[in-house]
């Protein structure tokens, strides 16, 4: 691993720090609120995203990562602030909108369409297809030649995700790790600039996790830039160029994975005193006791 | 008991138009619920502004037939609309309320006494017939088909009935077939999912509305020119619920199970009214009156429906291996 102040040069400018400047930032966003009720979930003041890298987003349950997520996706409204993609606004811009500009995401609980096969999964990933506007869909002709394309570019994605076996299958026949397979094969149709998965890892069976790990890879040196979600700290520490810690609602740290992972209050306080240690497996008798502690209290 | 008579009745209703009426309307409905998953509990009212829609342009505007038909089908699109904007953005469960409250307040509607100068009132509309019936070249006389007869008039509404079904047919299975119909079943599986991948989900559910209304639409239109009149309380949520099984029998998201589904379940209806109608009068039902057979076999279709649900969700058309998946 290179050494990680020039590393640091390389994309931010400046010393890394929460909030800081990046040489070439794709994704912007500054001082974006979101509030429930009297809950603030999202307070960020200023946070970059930079091009061409994987970018991992990190922080304790609760921390508002998803919110963020589905706030700067168009999913979710937040109650004020301005963020922008390869500088066009996007605040208020609706979520099919956001997509079409090249800013694809994924989904914390797979959104794997489960009464549609495989194929017709990663088709309707597709975009550009005369076909699925009313009139021209009555006239074969007139979107037949695409079709042909998207299905060409969907069978190269299934064979390099190692779904072709399961083409015609449903979706709903898929493991929970493949789902996930699907469901990123899916967001690659349309040749996205940034790719945003929430959780790529969650239920994924391990033996997956290295060709997960290789895809993300794959995008990157394809020129794609990812941001991602993420508990799993390998994945983190193996894959991402740059790190960005959350922490009730707001951006505590950021910078190289190697740094960020030896700041010590970013250990203690949002990966765990022992995050890289191994605690065992967790036992029922220790469970059933913490559970009885917690009923007392509650008491 | 003229089990032959009762047969016929049954053979007869397989392809009447009511039977073509009811087919049109849940092949609408498939297209809003079967592959979109609008869950629209007001197809009457469709129906219902499709006729009014037709008949008040034949009579208040006194327009030819197709302008008419077409004056129809827009006050069907623009009431697909009316109900769509304000509930189509939120969850499914919204639309079916705002459906069958609005299919209501329609209902109402044509019987207040102060539109009842275009609209009828509680009287309905008639003689508007003219034209259509002025297009029949099939010559007067009785046609036998065996076992059943028919005079030329009922012929030529059997011919157009069908005649548009199978159209429809074809319309639909380019469209469900087609990257348009790939998005609407997307939509069905979760809309947020396809929204994600940069489709205008709301533009596309509007779209399934207006479609699956003007199939209602021209259903209604055919049933009151059958009739050559109109009638407010036809459109009770009766004529949704029927439409509703109609759809469940054959199949939802199938492009024949609406066809067949009809076929059969009006075949059962009046299988069911001739039989037992006739056990009653032999005595075998000695605590049955008449009248009360008219009732009875609503339960017992409600009763078969609701076994067909449990025990044969995807209908008689639908695929299988659809229904292994919880989806």
């Amino acid at each position: 691993m290179a050494d990680p102040t020039t590393e640091v040069k390389s994309i931010a400018v400046g010393s890394a720090g929460p909030g800081c400047k990046k040489v070439d930032p794709i994704l912007v966003a500054d001082k974006v609120r979101r509030q429930f009720g009297g809950l603030t979930a999202v307070d960020v003041e200023h946070v970059e995203i930079p091009r061409g890298l994987i970018t991992a987003l990190i922080g304790p349950n609760g921390a508002g990562k998803t919110t963020f997520f589905n706030l700067l996706t168009g999913f979710d409204k937040p109650n004020e602030g301005s963020w922008s993609f390869e500088g066009k606004d996007l605040a208020g811009v609706s979520p099919y909108r956001v997509a079409r500009m090249g800013m694809i995401r994924t989904f914390q609980l797979t959104k794997a369409l489960s009464l549609l096969t495989v194929i017709e999964n990663m088709r309707l990933g597709a975009q550009k297809q005369p076909g699925e506007s009313f009139l021209t869909a009555l006239i074969r002709p007139l979107w037949i030649k695409r079709e042909r394309e998207i299905t060409e570019t969907a069978d190269a994605l299934l064979k390099r995700f190692k779904l072709d076996a399961k083409r015609e299958d449903y979706a709903a026949s898929l493991s929970g790790g493949q789902r996930k397979l699907l469901e990123m094969a899916r967001a690659l149709m349309s040749s996205p600039k940034l790719v945003m998965l929430d959780e790529p890892m969650a239920g994924v069976n391990p033996a997956l996790t290295q060709s997960l790990l290789d895809h993300i890879k794959d995008l990157k040196s394809n020129g794609t830039t990812v941001l991602f979600v993420e508990h799993d700290m390998h994945m983190v520490r193996h894959i991402s160029d740059w790190v960005i810690v959350m922490a009730e609602g707001k951006v505590v740290a950021e910078g190289p994975p190697s740094t960020v992972m030896k700041d010590q209050a970013v250990i203690d306080a949002y990966l765990g005193a022992h995050h890289d240690t191994d605690l065992g497996a967790v036992s029922p008798k220790t469970d059933t006791t913490t559970l009885r502690a917690t009923a007392k209290e509650t008491d | 008991m003229d089990i032959l008579n009762i047969l016929s009745l049954a053979l007869g209703e397989m392809i009447s138009p009511t039977t073509i009426t009811f087919v049109l309307c849940a092949m609408g409905l498939s297209v809003h619920f079967g592959y979109t998953g609008l869950l629209n509990f007001g197809q009457a009212a469709f129906a219902a502004v499709g006729a009014y829609g037709m008949a008040i342009g034949l009579i208040t505007f006194q327009l030819p037939l197709w302008l008419a038909v077409i004056m129809g089908l827009v006050c069907s699109a623009i009431f697909a609309l009316i109900l769509g904007i304000p509930t189509l953005r939120l969850r499914a469960d919204y639309l079916a309320i705002v459906t069958i409250a609005t299919s209501e307040v329609f209902r109402y509607f044509m019987t207040t006494i102060g539109f009842a100068k275009v609209t009828g009132g509680s009287n309905g509309l008639s003689q508007f017939g003219k034209q259509f019936w002025a297009l029949n070249p099939i010559p007067e006389a009785d046609y036998n088909f065996g076992f059943v007869t028919y005079r030329s008039d009922q012929l030529f509404v059997l011919i157009v009935g069908w005649g548009t079904i199978i159209l429809g047919a074809l319309v639909l299975r380019l469209l469900m077939r087609s990257p348009w119909g790939r998005v609407l079943k997307g939509i069905r599986e979760d809309e947020d999912a396809v929204r994600s991948l940069g489709k205008n989900v709301f533009a596309y559910k509007l779209q399934s509305l207006i479609i699956g209304g003007m199939f209602a639409s021209i259903g209604g239109m055919i049933f009151v020119l059958n009739l050559s009149n109109v009638q407010p309380q036809t459109w009770t949520t009766n004529f949704t619920f029927t439409i509703w099984s109609v759809l469940l029998l054959g199949g939802a998201a199938t492009i024949l199970g609406p066809i067949a589904g009809g076929m059969i379940f009006l075949a059962l209806i009046s299988l069911t009214q001739g039989i037992m109608g006739a056990m009653v009068e032999m005595g075998w039902l000695p605590f049955l009156s008449q009248p009360d057979v008219a009732q009875i076999r609503f339960i017992l279709i409600g009763l078969s429906l609701m076994l067909l649900v449990i025990f044969r969700p995807q209908g008689m058309f639908g695929n299988k291996r659809e229904t292994q998946f919880n989806g």
